[in-house]
């Protein structure tokens, strides 16, 4: 009996020794099966390629890029494409106004973005877990409290709230990334505290507490760990909408600041020749729309294969 | 007539390994007013035998049978529109959680008259007489009051009670309860057990106890059927399978229970060791000799049906040498 | 050492329910005033079904739930929230359910060796040893150290929550229904477990049960609750050969024993439960006892003592032995 059931069997009157039939797999199993659904999950394997292509294009940027982002010709203004009749291989994607080759700044553009989309959720994973799993660790009074400044949260509009904010420090990157990421960790509180509460319930943080574990252990050690999946699909919706957000700061003037080459910006920029010269913003709001949807295709699929229900 | 004859019922789910035989060449008749116990543990297929005959199935599983009737009609080629007819109308159920079997958006009285009202052509007044009448047969005092209750404003056993009351609606000639205890009171089963008894006797019906509790498949049924690994391995009336009971997985499982007064306190309970065998694939000989201390070479062959007494059936080829060991 | 291990001293509990937006809040009395001594070396089982604040007694012992009045005393010393993690070494856990009671994000090793981390009990190698030592000892084949809870079935789970509750040698072992989430035969196995460990390492069990057949194989003393108060506390064989209170008797009646010869018995007990959270003087047994007379509506039972324990009726003496004898 070396073979593994999978748990079907009664399904209806589910008794709990239905995986009786679980013979222990060898180690390591856990990490194969998770590898095995996620190839047999197209959503996830289709984002995960995009993401993986912008990731190392992002990152080998330098190496790639064929001229300096920064360096205008003027008299190299507006050059079209190369599938355009005008197109030259010397500038694949074309120039913009100021005659920089528009493929290198699409590249560091990449850069910004996934910069500003990790550091974002670094900031506001960080502080809307830590609330709500205190909130929803502790109930009582410490949720009420929490629960109170979360709506308060809610309650303000993100972008007029990151305009002001970006008038108040002026635009750059580094305040791109604070406001937004002091500004998105609502979700993540939201999410950690249901899930928190769901997850306190089971007996096996009782059992931790009569160990006599501390609080903490009980918090980093029993719940977070059975609460991630939760967190990673909100770090990938999270990540999408900041970059998105970021876009739209820098498009309105108030997030990263010029030359940096931002796609937002790039497609701020490109504003006034998009009748006469379409491809200025068609091309970095596609990619901009390719990184986005990419995100989240990894984001939906990540908890399709890791939910605790598909493992046996 | 029988009411119900099965005959070599199967039940098959595909996986990606192959097919998990989930329930295999099960066989048995059921006559009006007889009471049944299908009994076994998890995995034994014993619930996915009851959905089977209500053809209540997931879409994936796959069933078949030599013959499959109740009550004359072929429930086999029977289309699905014929089936909802017959459920609830002629076959109703019992489940074993009352709480997710009633629907929390609606009252005790609408779920109650419900199944009536589509059954048969029955007024709204007349349904509402019968709903009360039952619901006071089954023990609940102010039952006019209850019809306006939810199902979260009444207790475990309360809720239960209108589950039965609930599949008496159409006086079925069939009722498949399973598990209909479990998550009872201990002072709450018996009376729950007594109450399906005597509403069994009273309106002549037939009934399928889905139980992994020997002591209520003892005290309630009149025919025993004991499931491992998806297939009848002892069968028979109650008194010859618990006094004399034949197979060794049914020896097995009782000797596992502690029963007041017989078993020494203290002392080890008889064991059955390993766990239930892969179902997946083809399957030869009795699944149990893996388990069974009294295997032999023979067991992997073909397991012909002994029966040491009329009636009493039972799937070992061991039975002899069991005898003496006994 | 003292003779008692754990001791109740008049342990109230309530809990503060909302009755709905407008209604304000009521007292809910889970535990009412409860005075135990458990002995060391012996099985101490509380009967109890759902809703008798057995499981509130558990947690209240275990550190988890301070008591609302009253004291608990562990080798004498008071259980306070300061001396929670040294308390810890000395009383741990097995629940009832070993799906929820594993953290399915670490292995067996991790979850085995957790206390002994949490203490800073040995290096990395001596944990490891310790735990490959437990796994003998609770019957797991060594090759499941790296296997998480997923991958294990019911039984095997519970042998690891076992495992994990032994590491640190504890006098008491809080067993909360430790098998009624499992099969027979695996209950038989998990049951002859814990009798041999306690023979083994001199355990003192605090058993919580609603299943009064498996009492009376391992317990030594039986307490009964009813509706948060101990109505019955007795040795094991006086309790079962002539319970005393009517709700002993009732819980007696109910178990039903796998003899097809005796029939549903009929516990004569009404299914009405007094309201928790009421706090009259009655019995709270009143509503449906049998036996009630017009005092036991009004005025709280005197306490009887019995040559081996005692039982809180108003019944006298006379009246309880026919009931008994009938």
């Amino acid at each position: 009996m070396s073979e593994t059931i999978p748990a079907i069997v009664e399904p209806p009157a589910a008794a709990s020794e239905a995986d009786v039939l679980a013979a222990a797999p060898p180690r390591g199993a856990w990490l194969r099966g998770f590898l095995r659904r996620s190839v047999g999950h197209g959503g996830l394997m289709l984002g995960g390629g995009i993401l993986l292509i912008i990731v190392v294009l992002a990152l080998a940027a330098p190496l790639i890029a064929p001229h300096d982002p920064y360096h205008q010709d003027l008299a190299q203004r507006l050059i079209p494409p190369i599938w355009h009749a005008h197109g030259t291989w010397n500038h694949v994607l074309g120039t913009d106004k100021l005659g920089r080759d528009y493929f290198s700044r699409l590249l560091y553009g990449a850069q910004i973005s996934l910069l500003i989309g990790a550091l974002t959720v670094v900031i506001a994973g960080t502080i809307g877990t830590l609330l709500g799993v205190c909130a929803g660790y502790f109930g009582g009074r410490v949720d009420a409290v929490l629960s109170y400044i979360v709506t308060t949260r809610l309650a303000l509009p993100v972008v007029l709230v990151a305009l002001a904010l970006a008038v108040f420090v002026g635009g750059s990157l580094q305040g791109v990334i604070l406001v937004l990421g002091l500004l998105l960790w609502d979700r993540f509180a939201v999410v950690t505290r249901s899930a928190t509460k769901q997850v306190a319930q089971a007996d096996y943080v009782a059992a931790a507490r009569a160990i006599g574990c501390s609080t903490p252990r009980i918090l980093f050690s029993e719940i977070l760990p059975n609460i991630f999946n939760a967190l990673i699909v909100v770090a990938t919706l999270e990540m999408a909408h900041a970059i998105l957000l970021e876009a739209a700061l820098s498009f309105l003037g108030l997030g990263v600041q010029p030359p940096l080459p931002s796609w937002g910006l790039m497609i701020a920029e490109g504003k006034q020749y998009m009748f006469f010269s379409p491809w200025v913003i068609g091309i970095p709001a596609t990619a901009l729309v390719f990184l986005v949807l990419a995100i989240n295709l990894v984001g939906d699929g990540l908890r399709d294969v890791s939910a605790p229900e598909n493992r046996n | 007539m029988a009411l119900l004859d099965v005959q070599n019922l199967v039940v098959d789910i595909p996986t990606q390994r192959g097919v998990f035989h989930a329930v295999r060449d099960i066989s048995f008749t059921l006559e009006r007013g007889e009471t049944l116990a299908i009994v076994g543990e998890s995995g034994s297929g014993k619930s996915l035998t009851s959905l089977a005959l209500m053809n209540l199935l997931p879409k994936l599983m796959k069933r078949k049978a030599a013959r499959l009737t109740f009550d004359g009609n072929d429930l086999l080629d029977m289309p699905e529109r014929g089936m909802r007819k017959l459920r609830g109308d002629c076959m109703a159920m019992i489940f074993q959680e009352p709480m997710t079997s009633l629907n929390p958006a609606y009252t005790i009285g609408d779920q109650l008259t419900e199944a009536l009202r589509c059954h048969r052509s029955v007024s709204a007044s007349a349904a509402r007489d019968r709903a009360v009448q039952l619901l006071e047969r089954v023990g609940i005092a102010a039952a006019d009051r209850r019809l306006k209750q939810y199902p979260h404003q009444l207790s475990g056993g309360l809720r239960q009670r209108v589950m039965i009351a609930m599949a008496l609606m159409c006086s079925p000639d069939l009722i498949i309860a399973d598990e209909p205890t479990t998550a009872l009171d201990v002072t709450i089963q018996a009376q729950i057990l007594r109450l399906l008894a005597d509403l069994k006797k009273e309106f002549g019906m037939a009934m399928i106890l889905i139980s992994h509790d020997l002591g209520v498949v003892a005290r309630v049924a009149d025919k025993v059927a004991v499931m491992y690994a998806g297939s009848v391995v002892e069968s028979g009336p109650v008194r010859p399978v618990f006094n004399a009971p034949s197979h060794p997985y049914t020896r097995g499982l009782l000797s596992c229970i502690p029963v007041p007064g017989r078993t020494a306190p203290g002392a080890p309970l008889g064991a059955i060791p390993g766990q239930l065998p892969n179902l997946i694939g083809w399957l030869e000989g009795c699944t149990f000799r893996d388990r069974c201390a009294f295997a032999a070479p023979e067991c992997a062959g073909e397991i012909p049906t002994a029966e040491p007494e009329p009636g009493h059936e039972v799937r070992c080829v061991r039975l002899p040498a069991l005898a003496g060991a006994a | 050492m003292s003779d008692t291990v754990l001791e109740l001293r008049d342990v109230t509990r309530r809990f503060e329910v909302s009755q709905g937006a407008f209604r304000g809040s009521a007292m809910l009395t889970a535990v009412s005033h409860v005075s135990l001594q458990v002995r060391r070396g012996e099985v101490f089982a509380l009967v109890g079904e759902s809703g008798s604040g057995k499981s509130t007694l558990a947690k209240m012992l275990l550190g988890l739930l301070p008591p609302s009045s009253g004291e608990i005393l562990i080798d004498n010393a008071p259980l306070s929230r300061r001396n929670r993690v040294a308390v810890a070494r000395r009383i741990q856990p097995i629940f009832q359910d070993p799906y929820s009671s594993l953290n399915p994000r670490k292995s067996i090793a991790q979850l085995v060796a957790l206390p002994l981390v949490v203490h800073g009990v040995g290096d990395r190698a001596s944990r490891r040893a310790k735990v490959l030592e437990m796994l003998d000892m609770v019957g797991l084949p060594r090759r499941l150290l790296d296997a998480y809870p997923g991958q294990l079935s019911g039984g095997q789970r519970q042998r690891v929550a076992i495992a994990r509750a032994l590491v640190m040698r504890p006098e008491v072992v809080i067993c909360d229904e430790p098998t009624s989430a499992l099969d027979v035969s695996v209950q038989a196995q998990i049951l002859n477990l814990l009798l041999e460990l306690k023979r083994e390492l001199g355990l003192t069990y605090f058993f919580i049960s609603h299943n009064l057949a498996v009492v009376e194989h391992l317990a030594d003393r039986v307490a009964v609750m009813y509706l948060g108060r101990i109505v019955e506390e007795r040795s094991r064989a006086g309790l079962f050969a002539g319970p005393r209170h009517p709700y002993t008797r009732a819980l007696l009646d109910s178990v039903l024993t796998p003899d097809p010869e005796l029939g549903l018995p009929d516990t004569q007990i009404g299914a009405m439960m007094a309201n928790p959270m009421s706090d009259d003087s009655g019995c709270p047994f009143a509503p449906r006892c049998p036996s009630a007379m017009d005092i036991c509506r009004t005025t709280a039972p005197p306490v009887r003592t019995l040559s081996d324990g005692w039982a809180t009726c108003h019944l006298n003496q006379e009246q309880e032995e026919a009931l008994s004898a009938s």
